[in-house]
């Protein structure tokens, strides 16, 4: 499949007073239009990964890279003003919980209308019309009471869904969703996925999907990547990945309780110092 | 007889304008040495049912019957040690500035206990972490290692019932496994009763025997982990529940939004 979105050799470092951590080390991986996972527990460097990508790594980061390119174009040099046009307009980014994501004080309509003004010439009331179809196609049934309510107003399925029309509405190439559901019920998780998947599949855009949760990704993307101390240690397709090779991946998938299988006790997942070679 | 025994259980929350019943007449019952699960989502009461059986929340009707004994609001000390709680957050549960000597020892010095050198040693190897941790802080250790000291702390005093909030669900998969390994151990060691509340299904029914689902401050469903295990549940609502849990199926989202949509219309 042709990549939208491809990086190559990317390493993230940061300094704490401890020394240096190199918090990505040389991961590559191109997405085209489908789903593609990265998982991995936390300080794996998965969320360092989406975020280096838009150069929004905290302070004190330094990124280098081999190539980070979407489409033709070489993110690496592009300037921080070329930048601003790109997040949102090219490459839109869903975080885990919708109330630290939205402006508490500003209407959510307002939000989703004004992603749509940063980034096209267009009047309030075309940006208003925008907004309110958007709410529609992610399924809000009231999309004209919803438009003026603050977040607070709202539950954590339905900021999820005004998040992912705030983040649609520029029509971007690629969408990173970090830990999107992790922080909804598991039916409501299901709901807000499904318009993922349909906004996916219809507008034709890339998704990188970045979680913790092994059995989420195998179901719901297309290809895994798994990460492990900053590194990609597995690489297949997602309904491959009960059949996964590196003992890492392996022992994460027996370290979860299952329902199909009760044992008295877990298998503890033990690291072996080879794997950061 | 039951060794614990909730009935009609109702917790409000708000004023007379806006009452809320988080626990809405709740009744179950646990046996000696079994573990009872209570899952729901996010609001459910689940939570809230344990902080009444604790204590940590006065403010209940209803019975609660531990031992044959029925609890008051108000808690002898006797009751409090033989009921202790393990809380979700290990990075809010533990004091920043103790060590874990004096986390471990604090309710040690409640209670009266004598030989706190040799109880806080012990505690620390039940839950499998060295005698070196003793004086460290909780900043300097791990997410498992903190919920291990989290865990040590209530079996100190070593309750009878044990009420588990949510244990791993900070924690990533991996270190999950360990400290439910170290919870499965202790039951059975010390022959005790756990009654745990979560979120995840799959670890629910890892570890108990019996499941409660709730909704809305309802208690839905009783059943064992077996029937959940062989899909026997027929509750439309714990249906949906597994099915969700399970992962994602977009077929399934078609199916309940059509469902929504004639409830809508």
């Amino acid at each position: 499949m042709e990549p939208i979105l491809e990086v190559r050799d990317l390493h993230v470092r940061f300094a704490t007073p401890r020394g240096e951590v190199h918090a990505v080390r040389g991961v590559g991986f191109g997405v085209g239009r489908e789903k593609v996972g990265i998982v991995g527990e936390s300080g794996s460097g998965k969320s360092m990964t989406g975020r280096a990508i838009l150069r929004i790594t905290p302070r004190g980061c330094r990124t280098s890279a081999a190539r980070i390119a979407l489409g033709a174009e070489n993110l690496l040099a592009a300037s921080e003003r070329r930048m601003r046009e790109i997040r949102g307009r090219r490459v839109s980014m869903i975080l885990q919980d919708p109330r630290f994501s939205l402006n508490p004080v500003m209407r959510v309509g307002d939000q989703v209308a004004e992603s749509y003004l940063v980034h096209h010439r267009a009047s309030k009331r075309e940006a208003r019309e925008r907004a309110l179809d958007m709410f529609s196609q992610v399924r809000i049934r009231e999309p004209r009471r919803v438009y003026d309510l603050y977040p607070h107003e709202v539950s954590g399925g339905m900021g999820q869904r005004i998040m992912i029309a705030m983040m649609l509405i520029p029509e971007p190439a690629i969408l990173i969703a970090d830990e999107p559901t992790s922080a909804l019920d598991v039916t409501v998780r299901t709901q807000v996925l499904a318009i993922l998947d349909d906004l996916v599949t219809r507008r034709g855009l890339g998704l990188l999907f970045i979680s913790h949760d092994l059995n989420l990704v195998s179901t719901f993307c297309d290809r895994v990547l798994v990460m492990y101390a900053g590194r990609i240690v597995e690489e297949c397709l997602a309904a491959d990945l009960e059949n996964a090779r590196h003992p890492y991946t392996r022992g994460l998938l027996e370290s979860m309780p299952r329902l199909d299988a009760p044992r008295e006790r877990l298998p503890v997942l033990k690291r072996d110092p080879a794997w950061l070679e | 007889m039951s060794f614990l025994a909730v009935r009609d259980l109702r917790v409000a929350f708000g004023g007379p304008d806006d009452r809320n019943m988080a626990v809405d007449g709740v009744s179950f019952s646990i046996a000696e040495g079994e573990a009872y699960g209570l899952v729901g989502e996010s609001g459910c009461g689940k939570s809230t049912i344990l902080r009444a059986i604790s204590g940590l929340n006065a403010a209940w009707h209803g019975d609660i019957v531990l031992e044959g004994t029925a609890l008051d609001a108000r808690r002898t000390l006797a009751q409090y040690r033989r009921t202790q709680m393990v809380f979700q957050d290990p990075y809010a549960s533990l004091h920043p500035r103790h060590t874990v000597d004096a986390i471990l020892s604090e309710p040690l010095a409640i209670h009266g206990l004598d030989d706190a050198h040799g109880r806080v040693d012990r505690a620390l190897d039940q839950v499998g972490l060295g005698r070196e941790f003793r004086f460290r802080y909780p900043h300097q250790l791990s997410g498992g290692q903190r919920q291990r000291i989290a865990i040590a702390r209530a079996m100190i005093l070593e309750p009878r019932l044990v009420l588990l909030d949510e244990p791993t669900s900070a924690l990533g998969v991996s270190i999950q496994s360990e400290v439910l390994n170290v919870l499965t151990d202790l039951r059975r060691a010390n022959g005790l009763t756990y009654l745990l509340v979560s979120h995840d299904l799959g670890v629910v029914a890892h570890m108990c025997e019996r499941v409660g689902v709730m909704r809305q401050g309802r208690l839905v469903l009783e059943t064992d982990a077996a029937a959940i295990r062989a899909g026997a549940v027929t509750d439309p609502y714990t249906r949906r529940f597994i099915d969700a849990s399970a992962g994602y199926d977009r077929a399934m989202a078609l199916r309940w939004d059509a469902l929504e949509e004639e409830g809508a219309g």
